[in-house]
């Protein structure tokens, strides 16, 4: 019988969220790490026992730590993340040259193939791999190298690259996107890329044409057409049919289009969802009523789900890496929010209930479907 | 043997109770004792000192005989109440964060 894994990120530890398919009785396991905070877990598609996880602190620094059970016994494997040759700078908030310097890992996304192979997104941007399961790493330099490396910016959170998609039709091809410097595609496996931005519009960047510095909160693709790419951008919800070369508005009738997560649902395509949050200065949903938007038509046309979900007097936030989908048949959808409740919906977001409600702000949610 | 004291999480993450114990050949400095801990506990490395630049991380400090140690330099000699195991070489976290 299939059994459904939430892996969970918060700012103090991690927990494992395991129900049967029904999803209605969750076992809680956790917190591991215990007062660190857990930017990413994930696991692989290859073997969904292996399981990496970023663990930092601004004590002691960054750890990655790889469990083969399924997460319920770790070890902390390889911790040396070093930019390759000389790091060079990118632009600061104020708009001089910045040293990139290593803060913390953000993203990691098992390779869809082989599990010893992960993708490391950090802060200060950049990309890693290791081809060892985690022991080793080394940066795949061609993106910083990108010539429009020096101009990026750090958004409000810092400068990370949080999102990693792999194709799962070419496996030559990727996409990234970074805060503040934007959405980019390689399709020579990391050795060069190019910038994929043109249609993001950004009130505070006079060029409509920029190249870079769009502050991209997230991307989310279905493994069926990877063409497809939607966006949840610092404002505006956007898609792309051209793997990325022009982008389009479907904020739609969102009450607003700012927000941090999108995900698409697991057999429809064309269904996606989005958080919609107040504003980049208040980050808590609009009237105090924590809803998800679903649009079947894939945007513009949306529809709140709230059976569930409070309606009054909320005020959390729903961070860019905690939202995930299951494959099951009746596809389950997952959110966690700054106040510590990871939400499960096992009829693609008609009705929702907390699994729990009372854990560290969470950082990231992803799930397996176990058979 | 060298007595080392060690925040809360690091001892977790090194699975170790109490003082960790360590064979450090003479010269007994801050970097010597380092170096030992992180040949023993490979898992510390990077938590202490930065991979590249070997340098303290900002909110870690080092304790010594009672004195704060941590703006000497990494090759200074440690006092013979260290060396002796006399006196335990403290690693402390700061208190920060509010």
């Amino acid at each position: 019988m299939s059994k459904v894994r939430v892996l969970v990120g918060t700012k103090k530890g991690a927990f494992v969220l395991t129900s049967d398919a029904k999803r209605e009785k969750w076992d809680v396991s956790g917190p591991h790490f215990a007062g660190w905070e857990i930017y990413h877990v994930k696991g692989s598609p290859v073997d969904p026992n292996r399981i990496y996880a970023s663990q930092t602190s601004g004590w002691f620094g960054q750890l990655i730590q790889r469990s083969n059970d399924g997460g319920q016994t770790w070890e902390p494997v390889g911790n040396k993340f070093v930019y390759d040759g000389v790091p060079g700078t990118h632009q600061w908030y104020d708009g001089t040259p910045h040293p990139w310097e290593f803060k913390r890992v953000w993203h990691l996304e098992p390779s869809l193939t082989d599990i010893d192979t992960v993708y490391a997104g950090i802060e200060d941007a950049a990309l890693f791999r290791s081809s060892d399961g985690g022991q080793n790493w080394e940066e795949l330099p061609g993106l910083r190298g990108h010539g429009s490396g020096s101009k990026w910016q750090p958004g409000a959170g810092g400068m990370g690259l949080h999102t990693i998609l792999l194709d799962p039709k070419d496996a030559a091809r990727m996409y990234i996107a970074i805060s503040a410097a934007g959405a980019f595609r390689t399709s020579d496996s990391g050795k060069t890329w190019q910038a994929i931005n043109q249609g993001l519009k950004s009130e505070y960047i006079p060029d409509p044409n920029a190249e870079v510095g769009h502050c991209v909160h997230r991307i989310a693709m279905h493994p069926s057409r990877p063409n497809v790419l939607f966006m949840q951008k610092h404002w505006d919800v956007m898609r792309t049919d051209n793997a990325g070369d022009s982008w389009h508005e479907i904020s739609g009738n969102l009450p607003t289009d700012f927000g941090f997560v999108i995900d698409v649902h697991a057999h429809e395509p064309e269904t996606i969802y989005v958080v919609p949050i107040k504003s980049d200065s208040e980050h808590f949903p609009p009237e105090g009523k924590l809803r998800v938007y679903r649009s079947r038509t894939g945007g513009n046309e949306w529809e709140p789900l709230t059976k569930g979900l409070p309606q009054s007097d909320c005020y959390v936030n729903v961070l860019r890496d905690a939202m995930a989908v299951d494959s099951l048949d009746s596809c389950g959808i997952y959110f966690g929010t700054t106040g510590g409740q990871v939400y499960a919906s096992a009829d693609a977001g008609d009705t929702w209930n907390p699994i729990v409600r009372d854990l560290p702000a969470v950082l990231s949610v992803e799930v397996q479907t176990l058979k | 043997m060298i007595r080392v004291v060690l925040p809360a999480h690091l001892r977790t993450l090194a699975k170790v109770n109490g003082d960790v114990l360590l064979d450090v050949a003479n010269p007994v400095t801050v970097r010597t004792i380092l170096n030992a801990l992180e040949a023993s506990y490979p898992m510390l490395e990077g938590t202490i000192r930065d991979h590249g630049t070997q340098k303290r991380r900002p909110f870690l400090r080092f304790f010594v005989c009672s004195e704060d140690w941590s703006l000497e330099s990494p090759d200074a000699l440690l006092p013979e109440a260290i060396a002796s195991g006399t006196e335990p070489f403290y690693v402390i976290g700061a208190i920060a964060g509010g």
